[in-house]
C-alpha cells in the first residue's frame, strides 16, 4: 500500500513540476513571432496523436476493435455537425453494441 | 477598472459554460477510472485521493495501465511522466497570458488541461486566461465526482468497457481536433503529419513518446515564416 501512495505522490508532484514549468521559464515575456507560429500548430499535432494513440495504441501495438469503430462513427457524426454530446454518445454506443455482437 | 474586472469575470463563466459538456464526459471517464482503480483493489480513499493530488486523467490511467499489468513504481511514474511531458510546451505557449510572480504562474499553470488548453487557443499563439481557467473548474469537479462514484459504486457499473466508454476519451480529443482543423490548411498538414507519426511510433516507443514526438509536426510553423 505504501509503494502505492509513494507512486500516486511522486506522480503529483512530476505533474505539478511539469505544469509549472512553462509559466515560471516564459514569465511576463512576449514570445518571439516564430515561436508563435510553431505555438499555433501544437493544439492539432498534440490533438491528432492524442486521437490516433487513444484509438488504435494497445500496450504498444496498434489494434483495430470495436473501440475504433465508435470513434470512426464519432468522426462521421462531427463532419455532419452533430453537437459535442451526440457525437461522443454515439463513439460510446456504436462501440457497446459492436461488442455485444461480436 | 470594475468594467474591467467584470468583463475578467464574464470570461471565467464562459469558459465554464463552454466547458460543461467536456464535463459531463470528463464525468464519465473518471466513473471509468474510479471502476478500473477500484476492480486493481487500491480502495476507495486512495483512488480518490489519487484524483484530486494528480488530476490528471492520461497519468492516472497510466499510473492504473502499467501497475496493473504487474509493472513497478519506476515504470508507472516514468510513463506518467512521459505522457504528461505535452503540458511542458503547452505551459511555454499559455505561459505570457498568465499573471504575478513566479509562485503564481506555476499555480496557474495547474489549471491547463488539454481541453481548456485548446479552447482558450485564440489562434496566432494567444491564449484567453480567465476562459482557460474557468474552463478547467467544471471538469476538474466531474473527475473528482466521477471517480468517487466509480469506486463507490463500481460493482453496479461492471466492467466499463462494456458500454463503450473507452471510446469515449479519443472521441473527447477527437472533437477538439476537428475544431482546430476549421483553422486552416496548415493546421490540417500537421494534424496529418503528427497522426502518421504517433502510429509508426506506436508500435516501437513506449507509452507517451508517440504523442510527444509527434508534438515536431508544429515546428512546421518555423517554414511558414522563414
Amino acid at each position: 500500500m505504501t509503494t502505492l501512495w509513494l507512486t500516486i505522490l511522486t506522480v503529483a508532484l512530476a505533474n505539478a513540476a511539469i505544469k509549472a514549468s512553462g509559466p515560471v521559464l516564459v514569465g511576463g515575456r512576449e514570445l518571439p513571432p516564430r515561436a508563435n507560429a510553431v505555438i499555433s500548430l501544437l493544439a492539432p499535432a498534440l490533438l491528432a496523436a492524442l486521437v490516433v494513440t487513444e484509438t488504435f495504441g494497445e500496450d504498444g501495438a496498434l489494434v483495430l476493435d470495436e473501440k475504433a469503430l465508435g470513434v470512426g462513427v464519432a468522426a462521421v457524426a462531427l463532419l455532419l455537425r452533430a453537437p459535442v454530446l451526440v457525437a461522443v454518445f454515439l463513439a460510446a454506443l456504436t462501440a457497446a453494441l459492436a461488442r455485444a455482437f461480436s | 477598472m470594475s468594467g474591467e474586472r467584470a468583463a475578467g469575470r464574464e470570461r471565467y463563466y464562459a469558459g465554464a459554460r463552454a466547458a460543461l459538456p467536456f464535463a459531463l464526459v470528463t464525468g464519465v471517464v473518471g466513473v471509468s477510472f474510479g471502476v478500473l482503480a477500484g476492480s486493481l483493489g487500491w480502495g476507495s480513499l486512495v483512488a480518490i485521493a489519487s484524483s484530486v493530488v494528480i488530476c490528471s486523467a492520461s497519468a492516472q490511467f497510466a499510473v492504473a495501465a502499467v501497475l496493473g499489468s504487474g509493472g513497478g513504481p519506476f515504470a508507472a511514474i516514468v510513463a506518467a511522466i512521459l505522457l504528461n511531458a505535452r503540458f511542458g510546451p503547452m505551459g511555454l505557449a499559455v505561459g505570457p497570458y498568465l499573471k504575478g510572480g513566479p509562485l503564481r504562474r506555476a499555480l496557474e499553470g495547474q489549471t491547463v488541461l488539454d481541453t481548456s488548453w485548446a479552447m482558450a487557443n485564440r489562434g496566432g499563439g494567444r491564449f484567453d486566461r480567465e476562459f482557460m481557467i474557468g474552463a478547467t473548474a467544471p471538469q476538474v469537479a466531474a473527475w473528482l465526482g466521477g471517480t468517487a462514484a466509480g469506486v463507490l459504486g463500481g460493482d453496479f457499473v461492471g466492467n466499463p468497457e462494456r458500454f463503450g466508454l473507452d471510446a469515449i476519451f479519443p472521441a473527447f480529443f477527437l472533437v477538439l481536433l476537428v475544431s482546430e482543423l476549421r483553422g486552416g490548411r496548415s493546421a490540417v498538414t500537421v494534424a496529418l503529419i503528427a497522426a502518421a507519426l504517433a502510429l509508426l511510433l506506436v508500435p516501437v516507443a513506449p507509452p507517451g513518446v508517440p504523442v510527444i514526438a509527434a508534438c515536431a509536426a508544429a515546428l512546421l510553423g518555423l517554414r511558414r515564416t522563414s
